[in-house]
């Protein structure tokens, strides 16, 4: 059994369990379970959009989940209200009370604060715990040393509307830290700040974490602000958690091609693991590290550009054949794309070869970093709506009927990826959709098109697709496989 | 010979005439009324007849209160109305606001009119009474506008931040709220006040002799032919009574008061 000190050292302070959060029937937030860890630099890393502002809100209150509970030191807080919670956020736009100067913005919370100031006894002769507000001299005391933390000593009797967007910054983070919460929460601080100011408040940042010991709940959409504060980062999407980990694991084991793409660049491809250590991508076959997926499985892998070694022709090194085709400097690397085998790498190398010199490409075993692909076939639940009709997606959709099903069979719908054709004009689609991604996967883009009837339909295209166009789906109606379907089945799959 | 060029600053041409014509010229003709006799020679003597009457100083402080009484009465009765309107979810697209600011477009005679049909009706006595309320449902939209735009505005995410640091909904309001609403608070005193202290509508048509107002007087004194010298002196009084009362107000708010940025939003 574990010590108990150990385990009250790294407790969880948070708990974020089964999470639902639902705005006007949209999901925000899905089920998500997340439990952070006292002390710790945890990041909500997500594209917009994703839900990760909306469960910082939930943490802080300012919004009830529609489902699930969310746990402070094994209370439950749920129902608490922001301004019973030992918790302190710095938002977006700083927030600070333009009516009020600098000390008094800082000194606003410590005004509020009951602090316990021992007991008394009541008529009963019961012990009454009683409460008194901070004296002058010791809120004073307090801001000074708030404000000489963020360096802003001499700044008190500032106007705030007078400061610079860094020095509001700081002047917010100082308002939150004063109260000495037990959780720090900071909603994109540093999207409204130019690049240097936003490096040099990263720094501080994290100096402050670990100087403090207050745990830091920090949302953001840039990967590489993620990867250089936190201790752990949760890469959200859809309102979805897709991986929780170090940023060294969520970079160098990505969980799926969305992570792989959001973090860093990288090169995505779509593979067959042959075997436990054996992975058969652009033609070849190579070693690798990953096991357990069975065998002949299709996976999806992602190499990282400083993972694959270029030689030269002659070198007879490596084990793919390409052609460079362009080379950008980029300070300490030369990045380049190369084509081999039809897949275009992107390759980061301290040597530059030239564009139209032919290479060979070799990836180390541990280079390679193989994950389940997520879906090869879309699926849906469907219905026959004629002879060589069916119902599915909100669309009437022509298929051969070679089984005779009758109108009206319940069935399930299996369309592959490659079997999905995008228009550009939605018209000319029998549903319309909008792009919700695009993965470049070497050779050919994987995009994830939402449909207006909620769903997602995936499909390999040579094209690109920008995300949130309108396009029309069509699908070849000898690719579309009906089955029969029981009553009894799920509705979708 | 010089071309002519067009500059921008000549747009503002015809608000200078404009201006010029129906502000400065009047301000101008009042002056000179107010320190002339009949004859046409200096006096101050059109200012003596104000101060050596203890009965129409008793009439200037009667006016002062009963405009403050209607501001304040405003201001309680808008307040809430405001913060209500301001944070209700029905209210997106401004019409229950609408709804309030509704008999503006009523005549105000009209309106007067009818309030005192309702008096009679109800057996209000008080004539005092009926002079007050007739103002406070005359001059209500113009203390509710200026609230409900500063109110609407608010950032919400300031709110947010003062529960994040431990406020209560009350103290919220009370060092967040009520202190950026400030500005729209005296533009609301400032619309109400300075019309109420120089109407003279209302309390002849919803008072009495002993409610007369100031701007009663002044009006008296200009039915009659030789009055006008002294009704402008009266006026001038009033004038330089509501320009130090604006003054004030502007140095409160810190300088953010217009009285002319009301409801921008809404209408």
């Amino acid at each position: 059994m574990e010590s108990k000190t150990t385990h009250e050292k790294f407790d969880k302070i948070i708990e974020v369990k089964s999470v639902t959060k639902m705005f006007d029937g949209v999901t925000v937030v899905d089920d998500i379970s997340l439990s952070i860890k006292r002390g710790e630099f945890v990041t909500l890393l997500g594209p917009s959009g994703c839900g990760k502002t909306t469960l910082l809100r939930m943490i802080a209150g300012f919004e009830a989940p529609t489902k699930g509970q969310i746990f402070l030191e094994k209370q439950d807080v749920t129902a608490v209200p922001p301004h019973k919670r030992p918790i302190n956020t710095v938002f977006q736009k700083y927030a600070l009370f333009p009516h009020l100067n600098v000390f008094n913005n800082v000194a606003f919370g410590l005004k509020m604060k009951e602090i316990p100031n021992g007991v008394k006894k009541n008529r009963r002769g019961e012990d009454v715990p009683v409460f008194r507000h901070y004296t002058k001299a010791e809120i004073k005391e307090k801001v000074e040393r708030a404000l000489a933390l963020v360096n802003l000593a001499d700044y008190g009797h500032r106007d705030v509307n007078s400061l610079s967007g860094g020095q509001q910054q700081r002047v917010a983070i100082a308002r939150a830290l004063v109260l000495e919460p037990k959780v720090l929460l900071l909603d994109e601080p540093l999207g409204a700040l130019d690049l240097k100011m936003r490096k040099d408040m990263q720094v501080e940042l994290t100096a402050m974490h670990r100087n403090l010991g207050i745990t830091f709940v920090y949302v953001t959409h840039d990967q590489e602000e993620a990867l250089t504060m936190s201790d752990n980062i949760a890469v959200i999407k859809d309102g979805v958690i897709q991986q929780y980990g170090s940023p060294k694991k969520i970079y160098d084991e990505p969980a799926n091609a969305f992570v792989a793409d959001f973090i860093g660049e990288s090169n995505i491809l779509s593979g067959t693991m042959n075997e436990d250590f054996k992975v058969t991508f652009c033609g070849e076959t190579f070693a690798c590290l990953d096991k357990g997926f069975g065998k002949n499985a299709p996976v999806d892998l992602v190499v990282r550009p400083e993972d694959i070694d270029v030689y030269p022709l002659h070198k007879n090194k490596g084990t793919l054949e390409g052609e460079v085709l362009t080379s950008v400097f980029k300070g300490t690397y030369y990045e380049m794309n190369i084509v081999a085998n039809d897949y275009e790498f992107t390759v980061q190398n301290t040597d530059e070869f030239t564009p139209g010199s032919r290479v060979r490409l070799g990836i180390d075993p541990d280079g390679i970093h193989i994950m389940k692909k997520l879906r090869t076939v879309n699926e849906y639940a469907g219905e026959v709506s004629g002879e060589t009709t069916v119902d599915f997606l909100g669309g009437t959709f022509e298929f051969v009927n070679s089984e005779q099903l009758e109108k009206g069979t319940p069935v399930r719908v299996l369309v592959p990826f490659g079997a999905v054709e995008l228009t550009d004009d939605e018209e000319d689609g029998v549903i319309g959709g909008s792009v919700a991604q695009s993965l470049y996967k070497g050779s050919y883009y994987q995009v994830q098109v939402y449909t207006d009837d909620d769903n997602d339909i995936y499909t390999d295209t040579s094209d690109e697709w920008d995300n949130d166009d309108r396009v029309g789906i069509r699908i070849a109606p000898e690719k579309i496989v009906v089955e029969k379907r029981e009553e009894t089945a799920d509705e979708t799959v | 010979m010089k071309r002519f060029k067009f500059k921008r600053t000549y747009f503002a041409m015809p608000y200078a005439v404009l201006g010029a014509l129906f502000v400065i010229v009047p301000l101008g003709i009042m002056a000179v009324y107010a320190f002339t006799d009949t004859d046409g020679g200096f006096t101050f003597a059109n200012f003596v007849n104000f101060f050596s009457k203890p009965a129409m100083i008793k009439v200037l402080f009667r006016s002062l209160g009963v405009a403050a009484i209607t501001t304040v009465a405003c201001l309680l009765l808008a307040y809430p109305l405001a913060l209500v309107l301001a944070s209700s979810k029905l209210n997106k697209s401004a019409t229950l606001v609408l709804l309030f600011v509704l008999p503006m477009w009523i005549n105000s005679l009209l309106r007067t009119y009818a309030i005192k049909i309702v008096f009679n009706l109800i057996g209000l006595k008080s004539a005092y009474a009926a002079v007050v309320i007739g103002m406070v449902y005359d001059f209500f939209p113009f203390m509710l506008l200026p609230l409900y735009t500063i109110l609407v505005n608010t950032d919400a995410s300031l709110i947010e931040a003062s529960t994040d640091l431990g406020a209560s909904a009350f103290k919220t309001f009370l060092k967040v709220r009520l202190p950026l609403s400030l500005p729209g608070i005296m533009s609301g005193i400032l619309m109400v006040f300075m019309p109420t202290v120089s109407t003279f509508a209302i309390s002849d048509i919803l008072g009495d002799p002993s409610t007369y107002m100031f701007g009663n007087i002044i009006n008296q004194w200009f039915n009659s032919q030789a009055g006008w010298h002294i009704g402008s002196a009266y006026s001038f009084i009033l004038l330089v009574l509501i320009a130090v009362t604006m003054f004030i107000a502007n140095k409160l708010s810190g300088g953010k008061a217009q009285p002319t940025g009301a409801g921008g939003t809404v209408l």
